[in-house]
């Protein structure tokens, strides 16, 4: 068949986003396309992976190849697939309930890895799905309804976390900033090695706290400044900066082998291109060895 | 009858046992002998105790068997332990320098050979304490009657990286503890009929990966855990070699998402774990049947529940492979019955795992997973049939018309064919909410009944072609039996020989196997059993487990079931007497057992009193001041034999009721029986004729 010329338009999934009116995860939505359409990837060569929420209903609404798993197991899943077929772009998304809550083992060691693949998270810091509990973002003092005194926990720092367990590209978005969300998520892709980028991506129907003209009140970016994000301290420092005013853009990026470059087997090409079984040859010596 | 043997080798981990029974297994298989062993070993590093039990055998065996006729004992809690179970005919074998053999504890018949380690090994350089184990392999080759240069060939490959030195050294000490107990003691008289067929020598878990790599298996996950991680170790050292992706991962939520990652994206994967690590996959399971992931999954048993019994065997995962995950889904669930058995498994649960696009789950246990024994190498071969399932590689005319390629098109099997994630013009998601034939999802506001009564259909309408893959169990043995032993998975091999006990001793013997749990032919299951006369299920679990997915699938009841579930695997001798047992109407005696009552108290002296004592003399007698029977146990210290006291030890309950210190002039036997009074038993009583037997 013809290929179909890459455009927004062409990538849009067969159903429409069931996201609220103003929910922050079609401005996400939007720059993953814009970022695929400017790297020129063809969509059959692009999988995206999630797992349960709002945000984790994206890869419906791309066309793309796509899995929408189990709440927390969107990067074990695409981990998976990506050391199955490297030659695949694998882009795993979710909210952050379900990236900093229930899957936070698989966060701190997809990053260990430095996998080569890419993670975007839509932080809305509430659990929209399930109608607005706190979430592992929620700031302190938020009253949700499970926290009706008001949030006693601390937020996650998965800026920081990501620093500290290795990953080597790591950046904040901001949906209400698209063309800006667009370059971090481009450059993600983009990038050898694993990639997270955290988007501030307001639920305006359960976080009445966290919306849009609070961020925007708050955000600023760190390339308007002096910022050098080859510098790990300096990006630990910014990864930590959340009152008065919050940093988005790219944090930290540092060239890397990846966890595929460095494992022997895939020398030979992607996994699901090799051919299966033994050779009798190698069967006797491994038959041999307990003789 | 086919000359057998067996060995059995007790010390401590950490005193070089497994090195030393590794030895002596492949020289038993080079000489062409089979073999089985039996490792019940305790989750330490060093101390403990383990016990080692090798049979060795002309004909095939894959059971540890009923018998013991050498004792290798590596320290002195394994002459005392297991010193009494040695047959006539047998010897004992230890290092006399450093310990004693009480004769009290030896059977008559039996030969003990005490070697003078220190002096055979003088001369040799700097000896380690374990080089006792190769002077104990040495004397052991002479009194079974084993060539000793084949041993010899094999430490030379054992040591070769060590260099000739340490060659040399264990030669000489396996060749000086040769020479001495020639010397001395006439060999046990076994005539050996050597065939010399060179056999493989492995476990049911080397024979899953061996099997799985030979079935086209490309990526493998899991994280550590007793009795399945050797898988991983082997796959991991032999990854380039093989071909497949070795990743250890976080926890097992994450291996077995990894797995069906790689699988969604083409390859042949493959995870294993126990029964804990199987509990933390349940969900993703589910998952992989309803996205139609093909995934193969092994779970190794172990004693449960909880933590349970790590180094246990235990058949008691059955109701959980059958309820994991939530909802209705279609799975296969194989229970491989011996090593061979194992390997054709793995080939078959990747063909069925592709074909019918589910995750297939293997049903192992530590018995099977660990134990080592002899396959014919003609038993497992390279060249195993690999079957990947229907593919589409580009789109159909009719797709493209249609909305595009439907991953999950609703066919008359239930096989939709898959397309793998890359491939052009076929771009489907797969989710974990019900979805219509395109993946696209009928959850949430779009629910849809009617899509959703089909599409269910059709994933579970894969069952039945997976059915009519699957053989239904055979009767084996004779047509006739009075009685018809039940089993699945690792049992086989010691029902079977359970059978032709009983059947030698007069009672008409068969057995009714059963490997493939899930799908499961009841209707035949149901027309074999209801010819049968008497029909036992035996299963190493406390509720019966098989016993009750018998009777859910073919209706059928059977007469009685007989478990085990202290985490030891049957044995063929324990199983025929039982049967003997309730078929004249006896149930099965629950009461604590004079070695049980033994090992109780052994684990008494090794928490409260530093290892000091040894249980002496046990007898059973009433106990009317605790309400039921106890066992009266005399502990004596175990350097100079004095009475330490005497521990109270309920025999229905297994309560330990209480330790009384020995006054120091208790001594002998009119001693011990006024001891006994002054602790609230009967003067004298001994325990014959004692009623309140607790049965099942």
């Amino acid at each position: 068949m013809a290929t179909v010329e890459l455009t927004l338009k062409s990538l849009e999934g067969p159903v429409d986003p069931d996201w609220c009116p103003g929910c922050g995860d079609f401005g996400v939505l939007k720059s993953l396309k814009e970022a695929i359409v400017e790297l020129g990837i063809p969509p059959h060569e692009v999988l995206v992976v999630s797992g349960i929420g709002c945000s984790s209903n994206l890869p419906g609404f791309i066309h793309a190849y796509g899995v929408h798993s189990l709440h927390g197991r969107a990067l074990p899943v695409a981990t998976g697939a990506a050391l199955a077929n490297h030659a695949l772009h694998v882009v795993a998304v979710g909210g952050d309930g379900d990236g900093y809550g229930i899957g936070m083992a698989h966060f701190i060691h997809a990053m260990r890895r430095n996998l080569n693949l890419t993670y975007i998270v839509m932080d809305n810091e509430i659990y929209g799905l399930t109608t607005g509990q706190a979430s592992p973002t929620t700031t302190e003092g938020h009253k949700t309804k499970s926290t009706p005194r008001g949030n006693v926990e601390k937020p996650v720092q998965p800026l920081a976390l990501a620093l500290a367990s290795g990953a080597t590209y790591v950046a904040r978005g901001f949906s209400g900033e698209p063309k800006h969300l667009t370059r971090l998520v481009a450059g993600a892709i983009a990038h050898k090695g694993f990639s997270l980028v955290d988007v501030f991506s307001p639920c305006v129907t359960f976080n009445k706290v966290n919306t849009y003209p609070w961020f925007k009140e708050r955000v600023y970016k760190l390339e308007d400044g002096p910022y050098d994000p080859a510098d790990l301290m300096a990006a630990m420092e910014k990864s930590l900066e959340f009152e008065p005013r919050i940093p988005i853009g790219l944090l930290y990026r540092k060239e890397k082998p990846t966890y595929e470059d460095t494992e022997p087997v895939l020398e030979k090409g992607p996994l699901v291109d090799q051919p299966l079984g033994l050779g009798r040859e190698v069967f006797g010596e491994l038959l041999a060895e307990t003789m | 009858m086919a000359t057998e043997i067996t060995i059995g080798i007790a010390g401590a981990a950490g005193d070089g046992l497994d090195r030393t029974g590794d030895t002596l297994a492949r020289t038993a298989a080079r000489l062409g002998l089979h073999l089985y062993t039996y490792n019940s070993y305790q989750s330490l590093i060093r101390g403990g105790h383990t016990w080692l039990r090798l049979r060795l055998s002309e004909e095939k065996v894959d059971n540890h068997g009923d018998h013991l006729n050498v004792l290798v004992a590596l320290n002195q809690d394994g002459i005392e332990r297991h010193a009494r179970e040695v047959e006539p005919g047998g010897a004992i074998v230890y290092n006399g320098s450093r310990f004693k053999c009480d004769p009290a504890l030896v059977p008559d018949g039996v030969t003990l050979v005490p070697l003078p380690v220190p002096e055979l090994t003088a001369g040799l350089g700097k000896i380690q304490p374990v080089m006792q184990n190769t002077a104990a392999l040495g004397a052991l080759l002479h009194l079974v009657g084993f060539d000793l240069d084949v041993t010899a060939d094999i430490l030379h490959e054992t040591f070769k990286k060590k260099g000739q030195e340490v060659i040399d050294q264990n030669v000489g000490v396996l060749r000086a503890g040769h020479r001495h107990t020639a010397a001395k003691f006439p060999a046990l008289g076994y005539r050996w009929q050597f065939s010399r067929k060179r056999r493989p020598v492995v476990t049911g878990n080397l024979m899953v990966a061996l099997g799985a790599v030979a079935g086209g298996c490309k990526f493998y996950s899991a994280y550590p855990m007793s009795p399945a991680s050797f898988i991983l170790h082997w796959l991991a050292a032999h990854s380039e070699k093989v071909g497949v992706l070795v990743k250890q991962a976080e926890d097992e939520l994450a291996v077995v998402n990894l797995a069906i990652g790689a699988g969604h994206a083409g390859a042949r994967a493959m995870c294993a774990t126990s029964g804990g690590g199987f509990a933390l996959m349940s969900e993703a399971i589910g998952m992989a049947g309803m996205i139609e992931t093909p995934v193969v999954i092994v779970n190794v048993q172990r004693g449960g529940p909880s933590t349970g019994l790590p180094t246990k065997t235990e058949q008691g995962d059955l109701n959980q492979a059958l309820g994991a995950s939530q909802g209705d889904y279609p799975r296969v669930i194989i229970a491989p019955k011996d090593a061979a058995d194992c390997f054709h498994t793995a080939v078959e649960a990747f063909n069925l795992a592709e074909t019918f696009q589910l995750p297939v789950i293997i049903i192992s246990d530590l018995l099977l997973g660990e134990h080592r024994s002899t396959v014919d190498p003609e038993a497992v071969s390279s060249q195993v049939p690999i079957e990947r399932g229907e593919w589409v590689d580009a789109l159909s005319p009719d797709d493209a018309q249609n909305g595009g390629y439907k991953r999950y098109a609703l066919t008359p099997s239930g096989i939709s064919p898959r397309a793998r994630p890359g491939r052009e013009g076929l771009i489907y998601v797969s989710g974990t909410d019900d979805h219509d034939e395109h993946g696209i999802l009928i959850s949430d506001e779009h629910t849809n009944p009617a899509i959703r009564r089909k599409m269910h259909e059709k994933r579970m309408r894969k069952m039945e072609g997976v059915r009519a893959r699957l053989q239904p169990a055979v009767l084996e043995g004779r047509a006739d039996a009075e009685v018809t032993l039940i089993g699945w998975g690792s049992t086989w091999s010691v029902i079977h020989e359970a059978a032709e006990q009983l059947d030698r001793a007069g009672l008409a013997t068969n057995q009714l196997h059963f490997k493939y749990m899930h799908p499961f032919h009841g209707d035949a299951a149901r027309a074999i059993l209801q010819r049968c006369k008497r029909t036992i299920v035996v299963e190493n679990n406390f509720t019966g487990q098989f016993a009750r997915h018998l009777r859910a699938e073919s209706g059928f009841t059977v007469d009685h079931v007989l478990t085990r579930y202290d985490g030891e695997p049957f044995e063929p001798a324990w199983i025929a007497e039982r049967v003997r047992g309730l078929v004249a109407g006896r149930p099965v005696d629950l009461e604590v057992q004079e070695h049980e009552a033994r090992e109780m108290a052994y684990h008494h002296v090794r928490i409260h009193m530093q290892d000091r004592a040894r249980p002496a003399r046990l007898r059973r007698v009433p106990g009317p001041a605790y309400g039921e029977p106890v066992w009266a146990v005399e502990l004596v210290n175990r350097a100079d034999g004095r009475p330490e006291g005497m521990l109270v030890i309920g025999a229905s309950t297994g309560a330990g009721y209480g330790w009384h210190p020995a006054a120091p002039s208790l001594l002998g036997e009119t001693s011990s029986a006024i001891f006994e009074s002054s602790v609230g038993l009967p003067a004298g009583a001994d325990g014959n004729g004692v009623p309140a037997k607790r049965v099942h």
